[in-house]
């Protein structure tokens, strides 16, 4: 295995461990704004112990995905300084921006979780919604940055040497509009489908328990609004790649022949030197109509791209398969939650619940599905077309230290992080015997 | 060149920002560490609550730091982060660790074994990053990073690991213990004994602090030479004596129990030494091949890069203020948890 292979590893680990944090910061705020601003409405205390139980949780998650965001903006120059000296000046600039709006984040999650005694109850509430906003708006510069990747413009190169540099425009080029509201959708739908799962969990236990009912409320709706959405979203990236990354757009969908009236490909093996897609259900005409609303259209197929342009297509194809299967499921549970609840009220049917817990990961999992797809579905490139992967690698060489170095931090802090929130969930639940006096601890110190 | 300029004064602002917040925040970490006496527990609960709300937000200068290198200068960018990757790298273990000990310890289930686990994670992490810190900021005045057709020439070891660099590794720490130590006396405010503790330790590392200077300075001299011979220019014996004011009055303060004006005082050498590191670097990013000029990237970005960080401090200070206003205005320390010392 080579310094390439690590230094791919290592950043593939660093981005698949943030993404999670990131994801939940950006979620989280907008749950606890939703839960403080019941309370300013409704006066009812439980909404205040919610979002101050939220808070504790979100500390934790929020202090790992600032940690773990400092790796990755270090990493582009550690593990990629090629990359960087070309990119830097024509897509730094949305990193910039994404400085500032951390920092904003940073400042007033900072006042949101230690002020709960030192500020006004509505100043308070304006924070954590400049919190959420601010969390927000730093996903969506980052990905800005993904996308110009994906659709690199704004620039001129002249004998290989950049000459001219739009940075608006490589900010907002082809792909930022689509890739920022499917990434953002994916938090806010992630993090209400995995905080419904926990507080579904205690509600199989408990069912009149007002604070996990009001909690999973929350969670559920947000989750439950986002996902129809969602799928929309991912209609409309899909075919803006059919259109702009012909090979990605093949790798995914398991696509070896280009030709009219192709049929979707779901599963199965693909298979490189046979070109085709073994043992996969086929949909006739079907690939062809999700990608240009027509049953008989052309859809290119990865014989039309060199041999050596290829990304890995099993990763690739089972990533997207998995994301988009992990969509219509929580689509699907959405769909049952809005049916009971339209019905009965807040849906506690113990079927559903059992339901949710068990799918609550799915919005994380088709987050981590969906990176794997856009980014190994980029490969060999590292910006689209322009500059290959392998180019773009440090010279330095023994890269498996780090790689084993990082591998290992992010498994001890994974195996802590569960423990911790465990801990957090059990001991300070507030029916747990003994532990009441403990429970609204974000105030404490504070 | 006065667009890069004013890039490259933006680094050194937010450089300096950093060392001053984020900087104490690792100082109270070795603090934490060293805690010691009757009041140990106590010491590390002023720690923790002069921290806890502010040290997120102080560490996002660093991000600042890189995200304007990277945007504004991506070839110094790109040669800082192959000839310093070991240390760089050993640098991001330590912010790691030091953040998620932190958190852990605040915020997972009160018990003595474990925090005191996270105690020390938290401690160790905060004596060798800075460590690192220093030694990669040694490193770029080195002159020993060289550069050959935009790649570097002088391989993975070079100026991090000679005897200058380590003199400022050591140099940062103390620097951050001594600005943790003053600011404390502050934070503990109405408890005596607590800021005494503080003080001692303040005067104690401030007193280090005088030799490891002098070691590094003598030491710039063989190793880092066109830094020291910038040190001859007209503004440098002026810088020194405000330098020295400050240090000899920030201890003089603490002696006398002036707990305000030391933090005043301590603030002021912090500043002078590193806008003299600054001015002793200009016009160099990597001594002696990178420029600010020749590695800037083409002025529309670097023009759309100064608007966005001048909008950047519009949205920033405000709200930087508005968190100091909330947090440092009146210094009420928690409770005394009691039971688990």
């Amino acid at each position: 295995m080579t310094d390439f292979f690590f230094a791919r590893s290592q950043m593939a680990l660093s981005l698949a461990f943030h993404i999670v944090f990131a994801a939940i910061g950006i979620g989280m705020p907008l749950l606890m704004a939703i839960a403080e601003g019941l309370y300013l409405r409704r006066g009812e205390a439980i909404y205040l112990d919610l979002a101050k139980r939220w808070a504790r949780g979100t500390a934790i998650l929020f202090a790992v995905g600032a940690v773990s965001g400092t790796v990755l903006s270090f990493e582009l120059g550690l593990l990629w300084p090629r990359f960087m000296e070309y990119a830097g000046g024509i897509i730094g600039m949305p990193f910039s921006l994404e400085g500032f709006a951390f920092f904003t984040e940073a400042i007033f999650l900072g006042i949101y979780l230690y002020g709960w005694d030192r500020t006004p109850p509505l100043m308070h509430w304006i924070s954590g919604i400049i919190v959420a906003g601010s969390g927000m708006l730093s996903g969506v510069f980052v990905v800005t940055v993904n996308a110009w990747m994906n659709a690199p413009t704004g620039f001129e190169v002249t004998d290989g040497r950049v000459t001219s540099i739009d940075p608006i425009a490589a900010m907002l080029n082809p792909a930022s509009l689509q890739q920022a509201i499917h990434m953002t959708l994916a938090a806010y739908v992630a993090t209400g489908f995995i905080v419904a799962a926990v507080h579904a969990f205690f509600l199989l236990r408990d069912r009149r328990n007002v604070f996990h009912r009001r909690a999973f409320g929350i969670a559920l709706a947000v989750a439950a609004v986002g996902i129809p959405f969602q799928i929309v979203s991912g209609d409309m990236i899909a075919r803006m790649v059919a259109e702009r990354q012909p090979a990605k757009f093949a790798a995914m969908e398991g696509h070896y022949r280009t030709q009219r009236g192709a049929p979707l490909t779901i599963g199965g093996l693909p298979d490189d030197a046979a070109m085709t897609t073994r043992y996969a259900l086929r949909i006739p005409r079907g690939l062809s109509l999700l990608a240009h609303g027509d049953p008989t259209a052309p859809v290119r197929g990865l014989e039309d791209i060199p041999r050596d342009e290829w990304p890995n297509t099993r990763i690739v194809h089972w990533a997207f398969d998995l994301m988009v299967g992990a969509g219509f499921a929580m689509l699907g549970l959405a769909a049952w939650g809005a049916w009971l609840w339209w019905r009965r009220g807040l849906p506690d049917d113990p079927r559903f619940l059992r339901a949710l817990v068990v799918a609550g990961p799915l919005g994380l999992i088709a987050i981590e599905a969906g990176w794997f797809v856009t980014e190994v579905g980029r490969q060999p490139w590292i910006i689209y077309g322009v500059m290959r992967t392998a180019d773009a690698v440090t010279p330095m060489s023994g890269l498996v230290v780090p790689f084993v170095t990082f591998t290992a931090v992010y498994v001890f802090l994974s195996v802590i992080l569960v423990y911790v929130l465990r801990r957090q969930f059990l001991e300070t639940h507030p029916n747990a015997p003994g532990r009441s006096g403990a429970a609204p601890g974000a105030s404490r110190g504070g | 060149m006065a667009v890069e300029l004013t890039l490259g004064a933006a680094i050194l602002v937010a450089l300096v920002l950093y060392a001053l917040s984020g900087g104490a925040d690792y100082g109270g970490g070795m603090w934490d560490l060293l805690a010691l006496g009757p009041r140990a527990q106590r010491q590390r609960e002023a720690i923790e609550h002069a921290i806890g709300p502010i040290w997120e937000a102080n560490h996002v200068w660093l991000i600042l730091v890189i995200v304007v290198l990277f945007t504004g200068f991506p070839t110094a960018f790109a040669v800082i982060m192959t000839a310093l990757h070991i240390p760089m790298t050993a640098i991001l273990v330590g912010i790691v660790l030091r953040g998620s000990a932190f958190v852990f310890r605040r915020y997972d289930v009160r018990d003595d074994a474990v925090h005191r686990r996270w105690s020390t994670l938290f401690g160790a992490a905060s004596f060798f990053t800075p460590f690192l810190l220093g030694l990669c900021l040694g490193a770029l005045a080195s002159g020993e990073i060289r550069v050959a057709g935009g790649r570097v020439s002088s391989g993975f070891l070079a100026g991090w690991t000679g005897p200058f660099a380590v003199a400022c590794g050591l140099f940062a720490q103390g620097l951050f213990a001594f600005l943790a130590a003053t600011y404390l006396t502050v934070d503990t405010e109405g408890e005596p004994d607590l800021q005494e503790d503080f003080r001692k330790r303040a005067l104690a590392s401030g007193l280090f602090l005088a030799p490891v200077a002098a070691l590094t300075f003598l030491l710039a001299r063989p190793w880092a030479p066109q830094i020291f011979a910038r040190l001859t220019s007209w503004w440098a014996p002026l810088l020194l004596a405000v330098t020295s004011v400050c240090a000899v009055g920030a201890l003089a303060a603490l002696w006398a129990r002036r707990f305000q004006w030391a933090r005043v005082a301590a603030v002021g050498q912090v500043t002078c030494i590193l806008v003299g590191w600054g001015l002793a670097q200009y016009p160099h990013v990597v001594a002696p091949d990178l420029t600010l000029t020749n590695t800037a990237t083409v002025p529309s970005t670097l023009y759309a890069l100064r608007s966005a960080l001048a909008v950047g401090a519009v949205v920033l200070f405000p709200a930087f203020s508005y968190l100091l206003y909330v947090f440092k205005r009146r210094q009420t320390l928690p409770p005394k948890r009691g039971a688990s010392v």
